[in-house]
Parts: C-alpha cells; structure tokens; sequence
C-alpha cells in the first residue's frame, strides 16, 4: 500500500500497540497531524500546554503502564522544549519515543525557520537517536527505536522526521509490535560466586531500585530475603515495587531515607543490589559508606557495576532471570541477632518519628494516605514535599509512585500525573511545592480540557523549601532567592483554568477537602498551607555518613 | 595516568564519530590520536583512539561504548599484544649548513624524502609513535616548518579479529 511517510509513521504507532500518544503540533509536524486526524478512531492523541509537560506526561504514562510512553512535537522550539522531558525519562530509565518534525532535508544546516540540531542537541540524554533522511527508513526506524526503548535499561529514544519525508511516499507492510530484545541471566560462574558471598554473610541487605521494576523481578527478590532471612531497603526509584507494609521492608534509604533502612544498609556485612545504583544521594561519603559490607550488584546494563562504589561480585544480567537461578544455590537460613539488631533500628526510628500534632508535612501526607486507593499512582515534583511522600506514602501496586528521581526536574509532577491517569485510567494525585508547581502548572489547562480527574495537593509553604533547608544548615540562614513572596491564590487560580480547588490550614481542612477532591470529576487543587521552616529528616548532610547523620531539629535552627 | 589504545568497530554512517568521540568528551578524557577508516566490511569503520587516563575510568568507558547501538566491538591494545603504526610527515627548512645532518637523521629513521625544493624537504615515516617522538626530538635542533601525524592504528597479533570480540 503506498502510503506517505506521516500515515506510515502514525500507522508504525499502532502497530506498536500505541493507542495515546502526547503533543504539541506546529509547522514542520503538521503532516503527522493530520494523519492522526485521520486515524483518531485508533490512536488518542492528548494536547498539551507546552511540550515540556507533554513529554513529562509520555514518561508518567510510561512509569505506570511499563509500555513505552509516546511524545510528538514540532521543530526547532518544540524539540527543545523537549529536552528537559527526555533527560528526566533518560536519567531514570523510561522508555520513551520522542518524534520530532524538522525541517524538509533540502533545508536542513541551513538555519531555516525553526530549525534545530536536536539529534546533535539529545545526543548525550537519549539512547539513542535517528535522523530519517528516507521515507522508505521511517516505519523499520520507529520500530527500531521502540525495541531499543523497551529493550535491556529502558530509555529515551528520539526520532527527527523532516517534512519532506513525512510527505513522501512509499510502500508500507503493517508489522506484528516489536518486541523487547532476548534477556539473559548472568554468568553462571558469577552466580554461583554470588551464592558463595550470601552463604558466608552474616549480616544481609537487600537493596533494590527502578531496575526490580523493569524487570518485575519482585516475587524473587522476596523468595531470597526470605530464603536468607534479609531485611529490604530501595533507592526512591525503587518504591511501590512492594507493598509499604511488607514486613521485611525498611523503605527508602539514603540521604532523606528511613533512619532503619540506611542503618540496617550502613551496618550490613553484605549488600545485594538489584537494579539499583549508587547515586550520591544515596551513599552520602562514598569512602565512609557501608565500610563493612561487600557489595552484590545485578543489573541489566554492566556499564553501573563497579561504577561508583566497588562491587565483589558484579552480575550483569536480567535481575529476574539472574534471581531464579540464584536462588537455588543459596542456603536457607535464619539470622536471629540481624533480625533483632534490624528490629533495634526500626524501633529507634520509631523514636525519631515526627507525631507532631496539626497540619504538619507528615499529617498532611498521613491523611492523603486514607484517602488513596489501592491503584492509585501517586506523582510529585521535586524538593521537601518529594521526600516527605518518599518516607511517608503507603503503596500497594507496583509502578504506583511516579517520580523524577536521578535528574530531580521541578515542573514533572503535574504533566507525569495526567500521563498516570490515561495510563491506569483512574485518577491520579500530585503532591507537589509551591515552588515547583509553579513551574509547569500550565497543564492544568490539559487536565481541564479533559477532564482529567487529578488531585493536586501543594504543600504551599512560600519557599523554597529544600533549597532554604541547605541554606539554614549550611549557609547561615542566608535566604538568597528561595523566599517566593508571591500572591498566588492557588484556588482562584484552580478555578481560572477551569478547575476547582480550596485552600486548608488545618488537618480536619485537609481531609474534608481531600474527601471532595477525590469525588471531584476533574482536576482539583488542594492549597494545603504548612510552615515554612519545616525540615525533611532524618537527612544525611551531602558528603557524610551515617555517623553525621541529622534525626532531629533539636539544637539545629 | 595510564595511555590507553582502543579499537573500535562502528557502523559507517554519518554521525556515528561524533557519538563516540561524545562519550569521551563526557569523561573528560583528552584524545591524543584518532584515526577513522572505512574496513574490509565497507559497512563498518574502524575508529583507532588513543588517550590518557585512569584504568576504572577507561573501562566505564569501554562500558559506556558498548552501550552505543552504532558500536560493533571493541579492542584494546597494548604493546605486547599488537603491531602499531603511524604515519608522519615533517616539512624542515632546507637550509645548506644542516642538510646533510637532517639527511643523516632521516636515513637513520627509514625516512623517505617525499617532497624536496631548495627552500624545504618533506620527510615521510611509518613507525611506531615512540620512534616518530624520538625522530621528531631529533629535527627540533633543526628548523621544523609543520608537522602532520595520523595517528596510530593498531592490529592485534593474532589470527582472532576484532570482529570475533563479543562483550560478555
């Protein structure tokens, strides 16, 4: 059938079992809209304000569906708009598809009118990227580039489509969806070293990240702590791959991390680490951190083993595949003085416990706690309101918390949760900062045109909170620029786009007004009022250890 | 620092340098030599480059390399385990009172004269980069007009290719 280009590619699209995609049209896509106009009985596609929240919205849909998320936009100031999406899907490893317009390839290096270099401009945050000189090329590139997302550590992938080949036709064959690239287990040799480090160790730490996700290797990492009887700590990529409750689940570690978790990781005498780096934010002093403990690390892609922090035994495999055939070689065991030692840890975080009364971060995000529903994807931004949600959100459903984790991108929240709610089709929360949603909360106009069902919680403290928390501890209360002094009414502001929303000062506030954000039909924002010199702790200052760590404000302001 | 010599198999396309040489920039690390070629495989290229620096940083490097969807395979090369050769051309000023000292240096390197006028003579050398250094320190006591090296290019000694290097 001959076809021009942007039928093709709006066509590959289906094939792959696209069925919404996220955008912004303008000049040099115009052709691909128009075949999505022709196609809309088979593929949806969600305008956006700005495609920065397109692209956030691509990457949410992502993180909570496991398929890959699709973003559109236009040439030149399109793509670059692009460019903070793609790099926050990149540093925590989403699949994502950009499809850029260009101008027609007898233009292109000549500066034409929206004209850009992106494939030279996304070359350092994508996996990969094509630049389609041929309409013959486009269907076989955009299958290529979605096996290369799904494929081994999930990513971005951008495709830079020039008009003239969008206009172009050729023959087009419909395809069967591409599938992922055949995994592997690691090394049987290393697996077998693996097994001889967990039969020797005394003191085991299971610490897992996105990668346990990807790999949805959650039952077998639960067999081997129970097999070795080892308590479970994740990075923030990590969470909601297991239920909050689970018993041998100490939460999030690191640096803003669960005092019991990174306790029980900084005393351990071996960490088994499954698809999970050793970001700084998570090790703190790198030469101080963990000082006893060797380290176990499997994970898909063998360029993080050994990266950071030195591994005995790197596996570079499938997690999943790697944990099946592990498992049987390790030595059932139950470790009593661990147990009670991690039991110690849990209860001296208890103590730590901020139960303060009234609307403090922890109320507030207790309370948002009652509300949620078992499947319902709970987004952030980036700063306080990220940590407090981190430590004291209750999940269920795995892919359930959405959240810029490596390149921490104020302004993801909002566009991520409207991408939630198309991709669990059920309504999605934001807990965001005044601060960051400040940022991009131009897609509240998406979420009202379609009247998609958000609850915006901001955690509206009139700073910038994180940043202002560095300042009182390390910069002598010197609050250059993270006072806003603002006058934003969130509510009225809800209600100008078209949405609804109140503003609470009280925990009583707080749940009645959660009670009708959550029956609202559309979007609603809940300006939820707490003080500004709040802290997230327990904290590890930025190059300390466990010996430095902060659990309390006492002596602090 | 350590000078590392990598070998790496790429497909010949457009672009394809620059993503490999952008990974290097990201690490920081200083080219000394690149050289870039079509192979017996007119579908494949073949990027010889040698740097400087830290062995853990050179094998994330490697890592990193491995990661490129345009990147075949990879070979690292060291003195012992390879044959490696570049290519020098040095234009001296020809000068009466020096000539025949140059000529005398250059015979005793294998040079061959490519180029010869009264005012300069071009020189050609093939040889390891340790000997072109040590013929270059040679004509700095003469009067050096300009310098083109290719830099190295390197096969290992051996009859395995560096298409049978498989990344597990």
């Amino acid at each position: 059938m001959l076809l021009p280009g942007s039928d093709i590619l709006v066509k590959t699209l289906i094939d792959e079992g696209c069925d919404t995609v996220f955008g912004y049209p303008g000049g040099q896509i115009l052709n691909v809209y128009d075949s999505l106009y022709t196609h809309q009985d088979k593929i949806n596609h969600v305008l956006a304000a700005h495609e920065q929240g397109a692209a956030h919205a691509a990457d949410g849909y992502a993180r909570t569906t496991g398929k890959v998320g699709v973003v559109i936009s236009t040439s030149g100031p399109g793509a670059t708009n692009l460019v903070t999406g793609i790099a926050t899907a990149y540093l925590d490893s989403i699949p994502l598809v950009a499809i850029c317009g260009n101008v027609p390839t007898t233009q292109i290096g000549s500066d034409s009118f929206q004209e850009i270099d992106i494939t030279g401009v996304t070359l350092p945050i994508t996996k990969h990227n094509y630049f389609v000189s041929r309409v013959e090329d486009l269907a076989d590139t955009i299958r290529d580039a979605f096996r290369l997302a799904k494929s081994g550590r999930p990513g971005p992938v951008l495709i830079d489509v020039p008009k003239d080949v969008q206009i172009a036709e050729c023959e087009y064959e419909p395809s069967e969806p591409v599938g992922k690239e055949p995994c592997y287990a690691a090394k049987d040799s290393r697996i077998e070293e693996a097994a001889e480090h967990i039969n020797a160790c005394k003191r085991p730490f299971i610490y897992f990240g996105g990668g346990l996700i990807s790999a949805a290797a959650q039952e077998e990492m639960l067999e081997l702590a129970d097999k070795i009887d080892a308590p479970i700590g994740c990075s923030l990529m990590g969470l909601s791959a297991i239920p909050t409750a689970h018993p041998r689940f100490l939460g999030m570690q690191g640096m803003h991390g669960h005092y019991a978790s990174s306790m029980a990781m900084h005393k351990a005498d071996l960490i088994i680490s499954l698809g999970v780096r050793f970001n700084d934010r998570v090790t703190g002093n790198r030469s101080k951190f963990a000082v006893g403990a060797k380290i176990i690390h499997i994970d898909v892609d063998g360029s993080e083993l050994s990266k950071t922090v030195s591994a005995v035994c790197g596996l570079r495999g499938d997690v999943k595949m790697t944990l099946q055939k592990l498992i049987p070689l390790v030595k059932e065991c139950k470790k009593p003085d661990w147990a009670d030692n991690v039991a110690l840890f849990r209860k001296q975080e208890e103590g730590y416990l901020d139960n303060r009364v009234g609307l403090t971060p922890r109320q507030a995000i207790l309370t948002l706690n009652k509300h949620l529903g078992d499947n319902t994807a709970v987004c952030t931004d980036v700063g306080q309101h990220q940590m407090w949600s981190a430590q004291t959100l209750c999940f269920k459903t795995p892919r359930r918390f959405v959240s810029s984790g490596g390149l921490g991108t104020m302004g993801f929240g909002l566009g991520a949760a409207i991408g939630a709610a198309y991709g669990t089709g059920e309504r999605s929360v934001l807990v965001t900062g005044d601060g960051s949603f400040g940022m991009n909360l131009n897609e509240l106009a998406t979420a009202v045109r379609y009247n998609v069902p958000i609850v915006v919680l901001i955690m509206n403290n009139g700073v910038l909170g994180m940043v202002r928390q560095w300042q009182t501890l390390f910069y002598n209360k010197h609050y250059s620029n993270t006072v806003l002094q603002r006058k934003t009414d969130f509510t009225a502001l809800a209600k100008a786009f078209g949405a609804d929303g109140e503003a609470v000062s009280t925990v009583q506030e707080l749940d009645d007004a959660l009670g009708r954000a959550f029956d609202s039909n559309g979007p609603y924002v809940v300006d939820c009022r707490i003080d500004k010199d709040e802290f997230v702790l327990p904290m590890l200052p930025p190059g300390g250890s466990m010996d430095d760590i902060i659990t309390s404000l006492e002596g602090l302001k | 620092m350590i000078i590392h010599t990598v070998a790496v198999l790429v497909n010949n396309k457009f672009g394809v340098l620059n993503r490999v040489t952008s990974l290097f920039r990201r690490r920081q690390f200083n080219i000394r030599a690149l050289t870039v070629s079509e192979t017996e495989n007119s579908e494949l290229s073949r990027i010889t480059v040698v740097f400087e620096g830290e062995e853990n940083a050179k094998q994330q490097l490697v890592n990193q390399l491995y990661k490129l969807p345009d990147v075949c395979s990879i070979k690292e090369f060291s003195e012992d385990n390879s044959v490696s050769c570049e290519l020098l051309l040095i234009k001296m000023l020809n000068d009466s009172k020096t000539r025949d000292d140059i000529k005398d240096a250059a015979d005793a390197f294998g040079a061959v004269t490519v180029d010869y006028s009264k005012d300069y003579i071009v020189f050609r050398v093939a040889d390891t980069t340790r000997r072109i250094d040590d013929f270059i320190n040679i004509m700095k006591d003469y009067k050096i007009l300009e310098i083109c090296r290719t830099g190295n290019v390197s096969l290992e000694k051996s009859s395995t290719t560096i298409r049978q290097v498989i990344n597990f």
